[in-house]
């Protein structure tokens, strides 16, 4: 074990805590600082999900993605920005400021692992972990022009996760590169017996830019409406580069897109009214006024600890779980998810990748995006996979007004190694 | 003026939530045996529901809760789920519970009593399903008007099966007895310790035929079923008697006061939000039925008693009641292999009713020292009113924690040898009994029967029950008739 120095000089408010001298070990990711997003649990590490309803939380243990880190020799670098509780696209949500993206301060670096991509771009780490329940890495990754990982639903144990939506989420690599990102990803998957969710389905992959006779689908919805057309085609041009390198392309469609925000929304939405339900202000955050009935000092705690998206997504599921309703909503969207896995699925039986933008625009400018149900919006293309269970990556593939476009390639359920290699062509090849 | 009794068919169902006897808690891997340690010593970041954490299912809950299911002959679902039920209670560290709703462990089944009306009847159970038991608070001074209440998370996690029967019960009788037959197969399952405090708890539903049901939670003891359901049985009646109705509410039970009490308002009321546990996967588990073992149920084993030992079909319910009982008689008759039918009687009786009036259980007796006491009855040794004096002095040195004596010993020291005919002692209180009841003597003379069995009663006081009865009347009539 040896201790690092790590000071960096944090100008896009990435981190919510740095670890200055944080200690390494031996292994594959040996002397390598990692910065990890602030819902994962960090033992001896405030751990706040950028809430300030978990201010001065310090978990006594670690996420086992984290431990793996560990582990393998990675330095633990600090905790990066978010928004609250992983609930936004922009990490404008969150309670301790937003984090400023490093192709332009000016702009958002999209979220929810906004933090986690600002400290990749701007050069603080190597490499990050993020989490994704809607699109919360692949995002910031378009948005500050790196890479991220959306691993299949599974493949990486969520232990130690603070769960927003423990149905859609998953913990997942970030780094500069695709070689990089492979790299994270082979030491966080595998099975964990503390998630029943968590497969054996370890990643040991040597990325390979050959993709001759790949075959790529390309739904029409990812170029349709709500797609600013620049941005379409940058990604076309960039889905050009691919055939060149020898995949074959096939177009198709996804008509079950139609309701995937909606189905999202109540999903997620659903979940975390549960799941945040727990932060009442007795065992967490900032101590409650006990002269108060217990019902009404938690009431307190509750509307002064969680900003307005939380409050705002925890009525929402509420909403949607209460008797007379779950058959309208909740039950309704898991038909809507159902189908959208079956869309994937008849896809997948054709080609073995879908290929589009990860966003529907470059990132937006800081304040830009007001009204909640604009920014939901953007989140059309990357919800889908969310539902599906299936892993997908975003890889720079241009630019737009000088900001980065995401490229987004997804792929068959545990055919994690199968988007890295169409990225990493991307990558090695794909600018001429 | 009241009018004619109304029609009063009670109609009582129940939903039992028993823990289960396992090591571990239902989510994690911490240790069950948490009663004489300090609060929150038995917790983990799991069953605390720190941020992050997830459940893994225990399988030996599972495997307990199903042994429970095929004793009570369920059917084990195909597929079963755990689901969340949402609400904010300060014990509830997660505030939600992960139970099972609509996708329960086991339906079906029932449970057999014995009616009121003393034929033998099947009481058919809804479901059985799995949960986690939430913590425990524990007040500061008075629920009430204290200043604050501490949180004990060592409960939390406890594995909980709840068991739910068809409103097919007709009296709190009944329900006494449904619970004390479910006790028993559940002991003789192995999965349930019912001396562990708090370990059953027993909500019940409970209507007058043609009203409204009423709820009554929180009763947590065999004894407070009864007394609860009486209590409401006896309050729904009057209400009707008076012409008023029954409304369909939630009262708690007050055991201290064997009253219930109506839990208020309606805005307490949760909607519980249920939805599947996404952390969990579906259990199929249907295919390990045929594996679960079963031990010899209550029934079987009565059945046994019968054949076996000679028991009345009456002792023999008693002594299967409950797996101690049972277990001890055949430790006692192993001692004594010729005298089944004399100790059935002495422990389904005798020992069951001083062991009650003490408030002691079966455990502590020693089945030896009690066989020893039935061989002296059996060889003639003592009378039965000297073999009760040997009981009662063994139970008491046992409640006072002294020296349990052999009974060889307490006959000796307490002198309750029988009295031989020839022996001097005898006919000493004959003689005394004669001279100092002239006027039974009268009585005899004069032909009144009773006068005879009035002084045999005299010598029994005197020589404190060691005389054979028969034996005394034969020389009580030859002193009688001497005087003559």
């Amino acid at each position: 074990m040896s201790a690092l120095r790590f000071e960096p000089d944090d100008k896009y408010n990435a981190f919510l805590t740095v670890c200055k001298a944080p200690e390494g070990g031996n292994g594959k990711l040996s002397g390598i600082p990692v910065a990890v997003k602030d819902n994962i649990s960090t033992q001896g590490i405030e751990t706040t999900c950028a809430s300030k309803i978990l201010k001065g939380y310090i978990p006594p243990y670690d996420a086992h993605a984290v431990e793996l880190v560990k582990a393998a020799g990675a330095a633990i670098a600090g905790k990066t920005n978010m928004d609250e509780f992983g609930m936004g696209t922009s990490t404008e949500n969150s309670a301790f400021g937003p984090t400023l993206n490093p192709r332009d301060t000016g702009r958002v670096p999209g979220g929810s692992s906004g933090g986690s991509a600002a400290a990749v771009a701007s050069g603080m780490v190597r490499m990050a972990l993020g989490t994704d329940t809607g699109g919360s890495i692949r995002c910031p990754a378009s948005f500050c022009g790196i890479v991220g990982l959306k691993p299949t639903y599974g493949r990486v144990s969520r232990y130690g996760l603070i769960a927003y939506a423990n149905s859609l989420e998953t913990i997942g690599p970030m780094a500069a590169n695709v070689l990089d990102v492979s790299l994270l990803m082979s030491v966080i998957a595998g099975h964990d017996r503390h998630d029943a969710t968590s497969q054996d389905r370890p990643y040991s992959h040597t990325p390979s830019a050959d993709i001759k006779g790949t075959r790529i689908g390309i739904p029409q919805e990812y170029f349709g409406a709500g797609v600013d057309p620049a941005v379409a085609a940058v990604v076309k041009k960039a889905i050009g580069r691919l055939e060149e390198l020898g995949a074959v392309t096939v177009p198709c469609s996804i008509p079950s897109m139609e309701y995937a925000l909606a189905a999202y929304y109540v999903i997620c939405t659903s979940e975390a009214s549960s799941n945040l339900a727990r932060f009442d202000g007795v065992r967490y955050g900032p101590a409650v006024e006990i002269k108060k009935s217990w019902h009404a000092a938690f009431q307190d705690a509750r509307r002064e600890g969680f900003g307005p998206e939380v409050r705002r997504r925890i009525m929402l599921g509420t909403f949607a779980l209460s008797s007379g309703y779950y058959g309208k909503y909740y039950a309704k969207a898991q038909i809507a998810r159902e189908n959208i896995r079956k869309d994937f699925a008849r896809l997948f039986a054709d080609v073995d990748v879908l290929c589009g933008p990860t966003m529907p625009t470059i990132a937006f400018k800081l304040g830009e995006k007001s009204d909640p149900l604009s920014m939901y919006l953007s989140d059309i293309l990357t919800v889908p996979v969310n539902l599906a269970g299936i892993p997908a990556i975003s890889v720079p593939c241009g630019t737009v007004q000088d900001m980065p476009v995401g490229l987004q390639i997804m792929g068959r359920p545990f055919e994690d190694e199968r988007v890295i290699d169409v990225a990493y062509a991307y990558e090695q090849g794909g600018q001429p | 003026m009241t009018g004619p009794e109304p029609e009063t068919q009670v109609v009582v169902g129940l939903e039992v939530h028993c823990q289960l006897d396992t090591k571990s808690k239902l989510f994690c891997s911490c240790s069950t045996d948490y009663r004489n340690d300090g609060p929150n010593t038995h917790v983990c970041p799991i069953c605390l529901g720190l941020p992050g954490t997830m459940p893994m299912v225990n399988k030996k809950v599972i495997e307990y809760a199903m042994k429970v299911a095929k004793a009570l002959n369920c059917e084990i679902a195909e597929e079963s789920e755990f689901a969340r039920k949402n609400y904010f209670y300060p014990d509830l560290n997660k505030a939600y519970q992960i139970t099972q709703y609509d996708k329960p462990l086991a339906l079906g089944g029932y449970v057999e009593i014995e009616g009121d009306d003393g034929k033998e009847r099947k009481i058919q159970l809804t479901r059985i399903h799995v949960e986690e038991d939430p913590g425990r608070l524990v007040y500061m001074g008075n629920a009430e008007r204290g200043r604050y209440s501490l949180v004990d998370y060592n409960r939390a996690g406890i594995p909980l099966i709840e068991i739910v029967s068809e409103p097919e019960m007709r009296s709190p009788k009944e329900a006494r007895k449904f619970l004390n037959k479910l006790r028993a197969t559940l002991e003789y399952l192995g999965v349930f310790d019912s001396d562990k405090e708090g370990s059953l708890r027993v909500d019940a539903n409970i209507s007058i035929k043609g009203s409204e049901r009423v709820e009554v939670k929180n009763i947590t003891s065999y004894k407070g079923v009864e007394k609860a359901l009486t209590f409401e049985v006896t309050r729904q009646k009057n209400l009707l008697r008076r012409g008023l109705k029954v409304d369909r509410e939630t009262r708690h039970y007050l055991e201290a006061r064997g009253i219930t009490q109506s839990a208020r308002s309606k805005e307490m009321e949760n909607d519980y939000r249920y939805f599947p546990e996404p952390d969990l996967r579906p259990l199929r588990v249907k295919s390990w039925v045929k594996d679960i073992a079963l031990p010899e149920l209550p029934d079987a084993r009565r059945e046994r008693f019968v054949a076996q030992y000679g028991c009345s079909l009456n002792h023999a319910r008693t002594l299967t009641g409950e797996l101690k009982t049972a277990n001890f008689f055949e430790a006692v008759v192993a001692k004594n292999k010729d005298s089944c039918t004399l100790a059935a009687t002495w422990i389904a009786d005798t020992l069951t009713g001083e062991l009650n009036y003490r408030d002691m259980g079966i455990d502590g007796v020693d089945p030896v020292k009690f066989a020893g006491l039935i061989a002296l009855l059996k060889a003639g040794t003592i009378t039965d009113k000297s073999g009760v004096e040997v009981l009662r002095a063994m139970l008491d040195e046992q409640h006072k924690g002294e020296t349990v004596e052999t009974p060889q010993a307490i006959v000796k020291r307490l002198n309750l040898g029988k009295t031989a005919g020839d022996d001097g002692a005898i006919h000493a209180a004959i003689k005394e009994a004669i001279s100092e009841n002239p006027k039974a003597i009268e009585d005899y003379r004069a032909g009144k029967k009773g006068a005879m069995n009035f002084l045999v009663g005299q010598v029994m006081k005197k020589t404190r029950g060691r005389a054979d009865p028969g034996e005394l009347n034969k020389l009580m009539e030859t002193a009688l008739k001497s005087l003559e």
